[in-house]
């Protein structure tokens, strides 16, 4: 009866009791409690150590409007790009978590409760519903004063029988992250692990199921779990920034705590500072320094940041700023997901003020971006905003651990004295400041300055040369832009619609495209994400003739013009009227469906 | 203030020993007049005893007449952006033990848009000296109300005379944690001068904030303690130590209480050094921070360390 995910369904018995399927999405709903999102820690690692396998995994964002703690993991053996529209499978602790939760369930999906505390609505036929002893389950098995402590790992032991998935693994798994609380705890645990795993579940559900074998993809290395903000952490430590200040805010904050830490082992220093543009400030005087530093925070922070930005774009100094975005206008939806500090990003501060943009795509990419951003920063003299996001930010993924030794780049104050000839500020080339601590051969000693300046670094009052420096701190970023590669395009190469979409859109549009090219009606559909939003890389306007329609796909608002970020920026550069607009602001990663339903009406509509 | 800028002076030889000659670069742009120009010269004379190397010296300033000053110095430096210059220079120190880090700045910058900066670049005791240059006025917006302005001041935000209770630059230093608080006149060269070199000499966040004159918006400020025209300078008495009873009611550096008696005298009150103690720098703590992650680490390289971090992912 179950077909998991009706367009990705695989299905052919492997044996008489195992049901194949390629990919799965559970939602686990209880309290906060109850250790939901530790089932899905234990299944990440899982992911992680099952090369063999090939499962890979996605969580959806931490936070989801409905009950108060609930975990949704879409894992399998293919290529995942998003967390999955509606759930295959509902775990439901409470009566609350039923209610709430109940609709996420696709129709003819898996509804799993704990008959100790919930009664379904007997009339809903929609689902098939399991009824498992689960609170006195754990507690027979378990014993001892614990109560029902350990219901999730008896929901574990379930999972991995439903799913046939490697008890020996598993069992380890729980002795190294339980062993740690003593032996008593661990021993529990495993005991809730075994009665979850002993429950004879197919005699309700008619049959387990297998994940198909995947196409092992060519992996040289294993594959790691983690989310978005620690893959960023250690891509800014593999682009050697060792020094760095900031100011708690959440989804930020989670990537300050860590570097906090982490850079003292490295012999560097990150500083908790008193507001952010104290951080941006202490940031700057690292880089001035003659180190690569690191800034960050979400929306509120970088406005506060915006003036000193604007200091270090005139004085040309490296930085990488991040922002991981959340809703807004100011504290607005301050745990959920939104692209809505494009424009901020691109023209926040005053003056003329050529920014570098960038965005990853995934989680994965977020460790890339860290590096490029770093590479970019070093190279043009400039600060580079990464443009993260909550869903990418908190979500988890696996993916194959980067080439480390490859990456790893160090960067060190260069001291060689400066000869006599030396020009902080050439009109003829990118300024490369002397930090203090270089010797002068001139005998003359540099300052940076906020001040329009001549190549010495003199202040001047001069229009010839504030029309030269502008020209000058231009021309670079003109220069990144020409060395950027052309955006790959997926799908078709022409035709009907090309969606175009930067961050955390980049699965569910890839995932629909996916989908509008196949089925009963396909149309000729191509996607193109850009992780370069600032300077865009070339050849996207010859790109965009070649569609009928180009639908720019993003977590904004319309605006006053009917017009999402990107969309205006799009539509201002390429002055193709054919670039339209898909935008919600309901502070939710989207729906595959909502990708596809969207640039549907966008078409008819035209 | 004349907004005309020059050029620098003809290149002095490298390696020669700091002197007035060498530290020279622009040619200052302030007022005839304005008090900051003795600054200026006791900062070239204090660094001159100093004889740090000059790669080694960054001048560094917000914005304001008074944070031009590391134009005119001819060593490392940066001019920030309003009131944030303490935060950035704090990292110059922090991000590069081996340099000597002189941040300057006006009432303004240091009281006002800066004055949250000013707190906690205090109480972290980086290692660093401030010299704040007190004109109690706006000088380069020319002739605004400024933190330090006394009520009844008549400036162009109030033109019947300033009405907010203005702040008291010696008491908001001492609750602000700084290790080294002292407070001169910009007419006293050599007070100045022992004033500032003890200043940087402390090991921490040392400040001296020194009255200066703006003659352009703020004529006569500080006269009170002139005593060429008329007024008293004061200065304070600090302890020997000796044993005597005269001793006893010499100032004790480290007694806060009394520093803050000190400050809280009648205008223009007394010059000198109101307080000095001795508290771990950041600079040190954090080093030790580092020393011990090192340690526990066991000097692991940057790759090992990448590595085992993607180990626990898995
Ligand atoms: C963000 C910002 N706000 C305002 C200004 C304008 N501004 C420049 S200097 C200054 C005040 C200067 O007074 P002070 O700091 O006492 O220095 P002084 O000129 O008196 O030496 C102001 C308001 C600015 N440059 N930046
Ligand atoms: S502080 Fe006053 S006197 Fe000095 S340069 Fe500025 S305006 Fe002129
Ligand atoms: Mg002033």
């Amino acid at each position: 009866m179950v077909s998991p995910n009706p367009s990705l369904a695989g299905g052919t018995s492997a044996d008489s009791t195992h049901q194949l399927l390629p990919d799965v999405v559970i939602r686990l709903a209880g309290n906060s409690q109850d250790g939901i999102q530790s089932i899905g820690g234990f299944l990440a690692r899982l992911a992680g150590r099952s090369e063999q396998e090939v499962m890979t995994f996605m969580t959806i964002p931490s936070t989801i409007s409905g009950g108060p703690s609930i975990f949704q993991v879409r894992m399998g053996s293919g290529e995942i790009l998003t967390s999955g529209d509606s759930a295959d499978f509902l775990v439901a602790f409470y009566q609350h978590s039923y209610d709430a939760h109940i609709n996420a369930l696709r129709p003819g999906g898996v509804l799993i409760y704990d008959s100790d505390h919930v009664k379904p609505n007997p009339d809903d036929k929609r689902f098939t519903n399991v009824g498992i002893a689960i609170t006195s389950g754990t507690i027979e098995a378990a014993g001892g004063t614990g109560k029902d402590k350990g219901k999730n790992i008896f929901v574990l032991g379930l999972i991995a029988r439903i799913f046939d998935l490697n008890l020996d693994k598993l069992r380890q798994l729980i002795q190294e992250r339980i062993g740690s609380k003593g032996d008593d705890a661990a021993r529990a645990a495993l005991l809730a692990f075994d009665a979850g795993y002993a429950h004879p579940v197919e005699n309700l559900l008619g049959h387990l199921y297998r994940f198909t074998t995947g196409t092992p993809q060519q992996q040289v290395r294993p594959t790691v779990t983690t989310d978005g903000n620690t893959a960023l952490t250690y891509g800014l430590i593999a682009a050697g920034v060792r020094y760095g200040a900031a100011y708690p805010i959440t989804p930020w904050s989670s990537i300050m705590e860590v570097l906090r830490t982490e850079f003292t082992r490295y012999g560097g220093l990150f500083i908790q500072a008193e507001d952010e543009i104290a951080a941006i400030s202490h940031a700057l005087g690292f880089a001035y320094s003659g180190h690569l530093a690191v800034t960050g925070s979400s929306g509120p922070g970088l406005s506060l940041k915006m003036e000193a930005l604007g200091w270090a774009g005139m004085a040309e100094l490296p930085l990488i700023v991040i922002n991981v975005q959340r809703g807004g206008p100011s504290t607005g939806m301050p745990t959920s997901v939104e692209q809505s500090d494009l424009l901020q990003a691109l023209y926040g501060s005053h003056g003329d003020n050529p920014r570098v943009v960038l965005s990853p795509k995934n989680v994965e990419d977020c460790f890339y971006i860290a590096l490029e951003a770093g590479r970019i920063a070093l190279e043009y003299r400039t600060p580079v905003i990464i443009l993260s996001d909550q869903a990418i930010a908190t979500r988890i993924e696996a993916f194959e651990e980067p080439d480390l030794a490859k990456h790893l780049v160090q960067v060190k104050p260069d001291l060689t004295p400066r000869p006599a000839d030396f020009k902080p500020y050439p009109l003829d080339g990118i300024s490369r400041h002397a930090p203090p601590g270089t010797k002068m051969l001139s005998g003359k000693y540099p300052t940076v300055t906020g001040l329009e300046h001549d190549e010495l670094g003199h202040p001047t009052g001069s229009p010839v040369l504030h029309a030269k420096m502008n020209a000058k701190r231009r021309e670079k970023i003109k220069q990144l832009a020409a060395s950027l590669p052309v955006p790959e395009v997926y799908g078709d190469e022409s035709g009907e619609v090309l969606v175009v979409g930067w961050g955390c859109t980049y699965g569910p549009i890839r995932e629909g495209v996916m989908r509008l090219r196949s089925g009963d009606a396909p149309l000729q559909a191509g996607h193109m994400h850009l992780r370069h939003l600032s300077p865009l890389p070339p050849g996207i306007g010859e790109i965009f003739k070649r569609y009928k329609h180009v639908v720019a796909a993003e977590i904004n608002d319309e605006g006053l013009y009917g017009y999402g970020q990107l969309a205006s920026l799009l539509r201002a550069t390429y002055a193709n009227p054919a670039i339209r607009s898909l935008c919600k602001t309901d502070g939710l990663v989207y729906k595959v469906s909502e990708i596809i339903a969207g640039v549907k009406k966008i078409i008819a509509a035209v | 203030m004349s907004t005309e800028t020059s050029t620098a002076p003809a290149s002095p030889a490298v390696n020669l020993p700091l002197s007035k000659k060498t530290l020279t670069s622009d040619h200052p742009t302030w007022c005839p007049g304005c008090g900051d120009f003795a600054i200026l010269n006791v900062y070239y004379r204090v660094l001159e005893k100093l004889q740090y190397p000059q790669e080694s010296i960054v001048t560094f300033a917000g914005i304001g007449c008074s944070s031009r000053m590391p134009y005119f110095v001819n060593s490392h430096g940066g001019h920030y952006i309003h009131g944030r210059s303490l935060p950035f220079a704090a990292a110059i120190s922090l991000g590069r033990p081996d340099v000597h880090v002189f941040n300057f700045g006006g009432d303004g910058d240091g009281f006002s848009i800066g004055g949250n900066h000013l707190t906690h670049a205090a109480r972290k005791n980086t290692n660093m000296t401030y010299v704040i240059m007190d004109n109690s006025v706006y000088g380069l917006t020319k002739k605004q109300t400024s933190p330090t302005s006394p009520i009844g001041f008549k400036s162009k935000t109030d033109p019947t005379g300033a009405m907010d209770r203005p702040i008291n630059p010696m008491r908001t230093l001492l609750n602000s944690g700084a290790t080294f608080v002292a407070r001169s006149h910009a007419a006293q060269i050599g007070h100045m001068t022992e004033m500032m070199e003890r200043a940087a000499r402390h090991n921490g966040f040392s400040v001296v904030e020194i009255l200066s004159e703006c003659v352009e918006f703020y004529d006569g400020a500080f006269d009170a303690a002139v005593p060429r025209k008329g007024g008293a300078f004061q200065t304070i008495e600090l302890r020997k130590n000796d044993g005597t009873s005269e001793d006893t009611l010499r100032h004790d550096p480290t007694d806060e209480v009394a520093a803050f008696k000190l400050a809280g005298l009648e205008w223009p009150g007394k010059f000198g050094v109101f307080f000095e103690v001795k508290r771990p720098t950041k600079n040190e703590l954090e080093a030790g921070l580092v020393a011990r992650a090192r340690e526990k680490t066991k000097n692991a390289s940057d790759l090992d360390l990448l590595k085992g971090a993607f180990a626990r992912m898995r």
